[in-house]
């Protein structure tokens, strides 16, 4: 009841706030906030975006020309490894909320007085850096070591290895890895998300479902799941989109099929030195998350939820 | 009584109901038949255990031991979803996802009843809110959220049907209002309704059959004329309304069906009929204050009366309520129509009389 008063009160309180003299106070706020966007967002936009439409080489510099053909030539090479980073990050999206919601419906109403200590613990890899963990990722699934030695006594390497997720024996230098490592490193972004909703769920709905003849299963779909939604939603997102992009996973625990564009774009900038067709990966990549993110919300209707 | 009784189909039967949490005993031991198609109410103050009765006649609570039967089948081990029972929850618990018609609709869409819309249609206009349909919960108010809670749950037609205080949110004006309309909708539906509240007055209201429950137990159960009238014990009589109650020594036989008694050295007679079977901790007699009188001049007819002092007089419009001090220190509480009858002021020395068969005998000892 308080939950519904209180929404219901939200929701009629916007109109009745009144209007705040001292126009110059709101853009004092967004002042700093809005100084560092132009100064590490928008001018380095700008500056990439000039980059990528640019010939020339490292030696003898670069000039715009608006050479637009730059994109086609790197969509042409490397789509392969766009399509594989959109899969791989949506693999490890799906994985992080397989795991991450019983995860989270656990902390939130059944962990009593380990709340926040579990929470805690979600957070607790944060401490140690993100190379170091996916470092530490390459020692866990080590050809000796005793996860690759159950994997293999139970045969499930050879099922890995069936269904394409690992080219041989071993569990390195694989999707499978890159995709376990992607889920093990963005867990805490599905997590906390989903926690902070569902803590909310008044779960006297779950009361109110059992009484009107839902079972478990019914309950968990037609309550629980669309009211934790939004939640879904920005933990989804929150993982989709720097998985997408990261470089890190794949290097370190994958193989050379399972190169990522991220990984394109590291190289390209940093070792063959080709800045226009780096350029223009790092704008394809923001182009295609975008457009996926947007149609992704739209099909979610966020805004049609509590 | 529960044990003995043959349950008609229909009928609601709770055996030796027990529900332990840890240590605590919520509900302990209750046997109850609630005839089907009556209005019944579950009345205690909170931490009674009749919420936690209701919870478990809805399945959401598992008893400790005992058996819930509804007709002639037993209950007890189905889950919540598999019992044609349904429940309007204190605090509504409407689905804030889902329009009114779909919140309505959910029970019955659950079963697959093809005609849903129809019903939910139905059932909205039976709580006057068929034009709300397509809006949400939480832009309704909270009279009006209630009703959609109502609706949700009759519209599946239970055998049963649960409401766990659910006018405690209400302010007075609407809760009278809705007292009057859950009364309407229940006769007008037929089926049981089992209400939980601590709010004697609605109790008594609404209901056929009223239960008082007291930690854990079911103290009395009657009518709500015969629980006011009569209460079996002191904590009933303070539970439904205000009671004066004295100490009270027999001392002599009946005559007539009345029996001679002392209440703090004063003679009085009591109704025989009204004596507990068993007297051996002692007796209390009780007056309600609105049967008490102030005697004025001629009225030495009267066979019980009290001599005291006004201490207080508050008066209402309908009634005044005087505080009348006793020899013995003791305030009994009397409440004069607004009748034309004598009125006294502070300080007045006054005698109070009451009619025999008006007051009832409790045992003494525990409240």
């Amino acid at each position: 009841m308080a939950a519904l008063t209180q929404a219901a009160v939200g929701a009629e309180a916007p109109a009745a706030r009144p209007r705040r003299r001292g126009g110059l106070v709101p853009f004092l706020l967004l002042a700093p906030a809005l100084l560092w966007l132009v100064v590490f967002f928008v001018v380095p936009t700008i500056s990439l975006a000039s980059q990528s439409l640019q010939t020339g080489d490292i030696d003898n510099g670069y000039t715009l020309t608006w050479h637009f053909a730059t994109y086609a030539d790197a969509m042409s090479r490397y789509w392969p490894q766009f399509l594989r980073s959109i899969i791989y990050a949506a693999s490890a999206t799906l994985g992080t909320l397989l795991l991450g919601y019983p995860l989270a419906w656990f902390i939130a109403h059944r962990a009593g007085r380990w709340k926040n200590l579990l929470l805690v613990l979600v957070v607790a890899p944060f401490f140690t850096n993100f190379l170091i963990r996916t470092l530490a990722w390459q020692i866990i699934l080590t050809d000796n070591g005793p996860v690759t030695g159950f994997f293999r006594a139970t045969g499930l390497t050879n099922v890995l290895q069936a269904i394409g997720l690992t080219d041989n024996n071993s569990l390195l230098g694989s999707q499978f890895a890159v995709t376990c490592g992607l889920i093990y490193n963005f867990l805490p972004f599905m997590v906390l998300p989903l926690y902070t909703i569902l803590e909310r769920l008044d779960t006297r709905l779950l009361d109110a479902a059992g009484d009107l003849y839902a079972d478990g299963w019914n309950t968990f779909w037609k309550v629980i799941w669309p009211l934790s939604l939004p939640g879904v939603v920005s933990g989804t997102l929150l993982t989709f989109i720097p998985a997408a992009g990261d470089y890190i996973n794949s290097k370190l625990l994958g193989n050379t099929q399972t190169v990522m564009i991220g990984q394109v774009i590291d190289a390209q900038f940093l070792r063959v030195l080709d800045y226009p067709i780096a350029a223009a990966l790092s704008f394809i990549l923001m182009a295609a998350i975008i457009i996926l993110v947007a149609g992704y919300v739209r099909a979610a209707g966020t805004e049609e939820l509590v | 009584m529960a044990t003995t009784t043959k349950a008609t189909p229909g009928d609601l039967k709770l055996v030796a109901l027990t529900r332990h949490f840890d240590d605590f005993v919520a509900v302990d031991g209750i046997d109850l038949v609630v005839p089907g198609g009556s209005f019944f109410a579950l009345l205690g103050p909170s931490g009674c255990g009749k919420t936690t009765t209701l919870r478990m006649v809805a399945g959401l609570e598992e008893p400790t031991s005992g058996q819930i039967m509804l007709g002639e089948q037993d209950i007890t081990g189905t889950r919540a979803y598999q019992r044609n029972v349904n429940t309007v929850f204190q605090s509504y618990a409407l689905f804030p996802h889902l329009s009114v018609l779909d919140n309505v609709g959910f029970g019955l869409r659950q079963r697959k009843v093809a005609d849903w819309r129809t019903r939910a249609n139905e059932a909205l206009e039976l709580v006057k809110l068929a034009d709300r349909a397509k809006q949400r919960p939480r832009q309704l108010s909270g009279g009006m959220q209630q009703r959609v809670a109502l609706a949700r749950a009759i519209v599946n037609q239970p055998d049963v049907l649960l409401l766990d205080e659910p006018l405690g949110a209400l302010d007075l004006k609407l809760r009278r209002e809705m007292q009057i309309e859950l009364k309407r909708i229940q006769q007008e539906v037929g089926i049981t309704f089992i209400h939980v509240t601590h709010d004697q007055e609605e109790a008594m209201t609404m209901a056929d059959t009223v239960a008082v429950m007291r930690t854990g137990r079911i103290e009395q159960l009657g009518a709500p004329s015969e629980l006011y009238d009569r209460p079996a014990t002191a904590y009933v009589a303070n539970f439904l309304g205000q009671s004066n109650l004295l100490p009270l020594e027999l001392r002599g036989a009946a005559t007539a069906g009345l029996v001679t008694a002392s209440a703090r050295g004063v003679q009085v007679v009591v109704d025989a009929g009204q004596l507990p079977a068993d007297a051996g901790a002692g007796l209390q007699l009780g007056i309600r204050p609105e049967k008490l009188r102030l005697l004025g001049p001629g009225s030495d007819g009267v066979a019980n009366r009290l001599n005291g002092w006004v201490t207080d007089a508050s008066f209402t419009g309908v009634a005044t309520t005087y505080l009348v001090k006793m020899a013995w220190g003791q305030e009994l509480t009397v409440t004069q129509s607004n009748d034309g009858s004598a009125r006294a002021g502070l300080g007045d020395e006054v005698t109070v009389g009451w009619d025999p068969h008006q007051a009832f005998v409790l045992p003494a000892g525990a409240d």
